[in-house]
């Protein structure tokens, strides 16, 4: 019997511990339990037996751990193939009469993906796609993904089931105390990736007893639209006499886990310190349950590595700042291929308070498929907002939404037949909620009517690849007011008719309404206003627009949607306006004015105050001469200061950061006159270390006192940095490492470096380097600190220039 | 004998300011500087995990080797260590990934602000060890924690105590290639007790 048609009308029976069982029939510490698959065939086969013969459904093979990362390809075929044989003579030899799978059982690698880790995601989805294949090769039921604690591995391993087979496939992860995995993920989050993605059956075991874990089932049970799995410990460990017993016993377990499957669980078995003791007395108490309808939630929601982002009464906000359309520092950054740059906008649209980050960073001259899964990866490493992303480009949009860490928005397709054809199956594989514009062929209807029937015609065709309608946001697109006057009124018409007889949610790039007219802020929030209240469910928008936010602000606080008004009231009170902004000083100042001022707000590290003072100055002072005669010198002082030791490192780094924002408004006031660069410095952590913080304060330094960092990040194979040296013929390579155990990666860049690029000098840093250490390994210098960076490549140049 | 592994959860105590300055190279403390650690303190709250896992083992030293249940070591700092020891506690603990994130983060913002952080989670890191440690040697007498790397107790020792104490999946603790932990303020120690 099928599985999935036995879970529609039944509760399926998993089974319950094996660690435990095997270490009581003599499994040493320290050996790897998979193996007793072939030396201890008989005590597996029993266990497995035991279940059988206790009611479950379903036993999961002995292959918790059988990955290619601990076992030679073929130890791991014959351990699979003997798991699975195990298995299936158990449920022969076993009595009862109940219908019996054996579900391919796969546990997480114990590695931490990238970029926490150095499991590269696509190796991770190869080491379980292998022993997916091997355990359909041997015949198994079913996929068991089990136990994960990280998000991003889970997805890996789905990835590679979904991929390598056609079995169902389950995925069960593994929740702390908090309710969240260790990694941070909700279960909101882990039901909107893993249903996105296709799983049979989703849950929670391990970790905790089952009453600890019904929070985490109950936010389950109100997010799943497949069938609820739940595997509990029995209970926490504690140590009798040298042996470790379970404070639940199976009495309580079968009490607890019943009163979760009344509530919605349809999967039930238990996980470490449960037996077959455990299991039957499940059963035994929840075989005459009917089992609960699973309902169809219809949530429409998009996930991070953290939470859920759901689309309902309260608009949701996504930030449209990731994107190079018409701003030249943009553009500038990503042919400079700075993703800081990228990292930086994405952090100040999350802190001014968007919900979804837009990314966009498509240019003609680049490869934007590589770009854009840079900037997605760099983007989830460092902010927690889901993002939508968006390209036109459908191997850019899938090579993104794979490496995505989550549930994201697509941004976006058409009615027109191709558009569907390319970005249909993408959703349905990857997940995603799909923004959809409403037009097709025969270009943007212009009446909402129109706009309504190609959103019919493309819930139709999404329909055909089994993707929901929950899971499509409609773009009925803002036109242009000042070109046709009735284009917002049918603009917002077409939210109306999409909401109310579709049933859909809608959202808008708002801005595109003004386009044309003066003062368009002001144009902007109003039409913001109208559609929310036409009942727009998102938009893609500029938070850093006061109007918009107004307009979002006093929204919320008018539909009933901020409680006493307090969000409202918090954010009034950060509104400047213009009586509130400080009257600019009547005679035109002069550089004595500010020479002190700028100096010391430098070497105070105040950024916001340098960068005012700064922007002021240059209404009466040179460029040029506020860099020579302010900033140097203050910085000059901080430095010489810290050399000695007067002032820390923190310190420094605050007056770096400051003079970096005075550079900035001066960068941005200059068109071309740059003044003088100096020379280029080539700067990466080696190879297998993946701790920056040092590089990262080497850089900064360095880029204040003008030299030019090209910074080739963490974990930097020596083929790379050899590569980029010799592309820029640049004069100095600066190399940092942590560890001891990276040490050796970075003696063989050195030597890589004197075979290719032998004019370069190489200075080489980091805790566990000295002087000695890096003349043995063959650098040209050692620095203990920035400042002695610095020094070396001053001195570099003056050579240079000789 | 059975071995047994338990894991620990605590709340976490509130953040030492002294030890922070401390551990950014800082002795003396400016207005701007103690305003950019109570902001990065308020960032780090509610962001850390305290957790370990811990099992204690039969200890046998012999000149230089060290067995420790079925880790076997050559070491002879560690063995000065555990010198009247009979057993010990190896544990493993961590603040968990979000400090490593919050790092991340502002290494590319604002490199002040990253270093404080990874200085707070110095601080964490210690702190849950103190904690940890103190509860061990309420009641018997204990050795000063040993960690792999420590003297010639070499690090390759990490693989083995990750598969003692199945750190993965008990406090979300992984070791890489390069035998470097993630998260990166996370310790492994082991902890003598003296026969008497």
């Amino acid at each position: 019997m099928n599985i999935k048609e036995y879970l529609k009308q039944n509760i399926l029976y998993l089974d319950g511990g094996m660690g435990t069982l095997l270490q009581a029939r003599g499994l040493e510490a320290g050996e790897l339990p998979e193996r007793w698959n072939l030396s201890h065939a008989d005590v597996i086969t029993d266990i497995h037996r035991a279940y059988f013969d206790a009611g479950c459904n379903v036993v999961n093979t002995n292959t918790f751990g059988a990955n290619s990362l601990k076992f030679s390809d073929d130890e791991l075929e014959a351990i699979i193939c003997a798991a699975i044989k195990n298995a299936r003579r158990a449920a022969k030899e076993s009595c009862g009469e109940q219908p019996k799978w054996v579900a391919l059982d796969i546990g997480p690698t114990g590695r931490m993906l990238k970029p926490y880790g150095d499991l590269d995601f696509e190796d991770a989805v190869a080491v379980f796609a292998k022993t997916v294949r091997l355990g359909v090769r041997y015949g198994a039921d079913l996929v068991l993904i089990e136990t994960m604690n990280d998000s991003y591995e889970s997805k890996a391993a789905l990835l590679a089931a979904k991929e390598n087979c056609d079995l169902p496939v389950f995925v069960s992860n593994a929740y702390g105390e908090d309710g969240k995995l260790m990694t941070g993920a909700t279960p909101a989050a882990m039901v909107a990736m893993l249903e996105g993605m296709g799983a049979d059956a989703i849950g929670v075991n391990c970790s905790l007893g089952p009453k600890a874990l019904a929070p985490v089932v109950d936010e389950y049970l109100k997010c799943a639209s497949v069938p609820v799995i739940l595997k509990p410990n029995a209970g926490l460990p504690r140590a009798v006499s040298g042996v470790t017993v379970f404070d639940v016993d199976s009495v309580e377990f079968a009490k607890e886990v019943t009163e979760l499957v009344r509530r919605g669980v349809r999967v039930v078995g238990g996980c470490c310190g449960t037996t077959p003791e455990y299991i039957a007395a499940v059963v035994e108490k929840t075989k005459n349950i009917q089992p609960t309808r699973i309902q169809n939630k219809s949530v429409t929601c998009v996930s991070s590595y953290t939470h859920a982002v759901t689309f309902s009464d309260a608009p949701v906000l996504i930030g449209e700042r990731i994107n190079p359309t018409g701003k030249k520092k943009f553009k500038e950054a990503l042919r400079a291929h700075d993703m800081d740059y990228i990292l930086k906008e994405g952090i100040a649209e999350e802190e001014a308070g968007v919900h979804i980050l837009d990314v966009n960073v498509g240019l003609p001259e680049i490869d934007e498929k590589k770009m854009l899964v840079e900037a997605v990866c760099a983007l989830q490493a460092v902010t927690a907002l889901p993002l939508q992303i968006d390209t036109s480009d459908a191997s850019a949009m899938e090579a993104a939404l794979r490496r995505y860490n989550g549930k994201a928005m697509i941004n976006s397709v058409n009615g027109k037949q191709e558009s569907m054809d390319s970005v249909f199956p993408l959703a349905k594989k990857y997940g995603g909620v799909v923004v959809a514009l409403t037009l097709d062929e025969s270009g943007i209807p212009a009446s909402a009517e129109g706009r309504l029937a190609v959103a019919e015609k493309i819930l139709a065709e999404a329909k055909k690849y089994g993707i929901e309608k929950k899971d499509i946001i409609f773009d009925p697109l803002a036109m242009t007011v000042s070109a046709d006057k009735n284009a917002a009124t049918q603009t917002l018409k077409a939210i109306r008719l999409i909401r109310e007889r579709l049933g859909c949610h809608t959202s808008l790039g708002v801005s595109n309404v003004s386009f044309g007219l003066p003062a368009r802020d002001v144009v902007n929030g109003a039409f913001f206003t109208l559609a929310l209240g036409e009942g727009m469910s998102a938009a893609i928008m500029n938070p850093y627009s006061q109007e918009m936010m107004k307009a979002y602000r006093a929204y919320l606080a008018l539909a009933g949607l901020d409680d006493n008004c307090a969000e409202y009231i918090e954010f009034a009170s950060n509104i400047h306006t213009p009586d509130t902004v400080p009257v600019p000083i009547s005679d035109k100042p002069t550089a004595e004015d500010f020479a002190s001022e700028l100096g010391r707000a430098i070497s105070k590290g105040l950024r916001e105050q340098a960068a005012e003072i700064t922007s002021a100055m240059l209404d009466s002072v040179a460029p040029l001469d506020i860099v020579q005669n302010e900033i140097i010198p203050a910085l000059d002082r901080v430095g010489v200061g810290f050399e000695n030791k007067t002032v820390y490192l923190p310190q420094l780094l605050m007056s770096a950061e400051a003079a970096k924002a005075a550079f900035e408004v001066i960068k941005s006031n200059m068109s071309g006159d740059k003044g003088a660069d100096r020379c280029e410095f080539i700067l990466a952590t080696v190879k297998g270390d993946i701790h920056d913080i040092g590089k990262n304060i080497v850089k900064l330094i360095l880029e204040n006192y003008g030299f030019s960092v090209v910074d080739l990040g963490r974990d930097t194979p020596p083929e790379a940095i050899v590569e980029e040296t010799v592309k820029r013929h640049a004069p100095i390579v600066g190399l940092s490492a942590l560890m001891t155990t990276t040490v050796p990666a970075m003696e063989e860049t050195i030597k890589q470096l004197r075979t290719h690029a032998p004019w370069c000098k190489v200075i080489v840093g980091g805790a566990v380097l000295t002087a000695e250490y890096a003349a043995a390994i063959g650098a040209d210098r050692y620095a203990r600190d920035a400042m002695e960076a610095v020094r070396y490549a001053e001195e570099i140049e003056r050579e240079l220039v000789k | 004998m059975e071995l047994a592994v338990f894991t620990k959860f605590y709340d976490s105590p509130p953040v030492c300011r002294e030890e922070v300055l401390r551990y950014a190279g800082v002795r003396e403390c400016t207005s701007e500087l103690d305003g950019l650690v109570d902001e990065c303190i308020l960032l780090a709250s509610g962001r850390t995990a305290f957790k370990v896992c811990y099992c204690e083992l039969l200890v046998s030293v012999c000149g230089d080797e060290v067995a420790m249940g079925c880790i076997k070591v050559t070491s002879k700092s560690l063995a000065k260590n555990l010198v009247g020891c009979d057993r010990a506690v190896i544990f493993a603990a961590t603040v968990g990934i979000e400090l490593d994130r919050l790092v991340a983060r502002y290494s590319s913002v604002s490199p002040a602000k990253a270093l404080i952080l990874q200085a707070v989670g110095a601080e964490r890191i210690e702190c849950l060890c103190d904690t940890f440690n103190a509860e061990i040697a309420k009641e018997r007498k204990t050795r000063p924690r040993f960690s792999p790397g420590y003297g010639d107790f070499p690090l390759e020792a990490q693989r083995e105590i990750f598969a003692l104490l199945d750190c993965p999946r008990r406090i979300g603790l992984t070791l890489n290639d390069s035998l470097l932990m993630s998260p990166t303020k996370s310790v492994t120690a082991v902890i003598g007790i003296s026969a008497k």
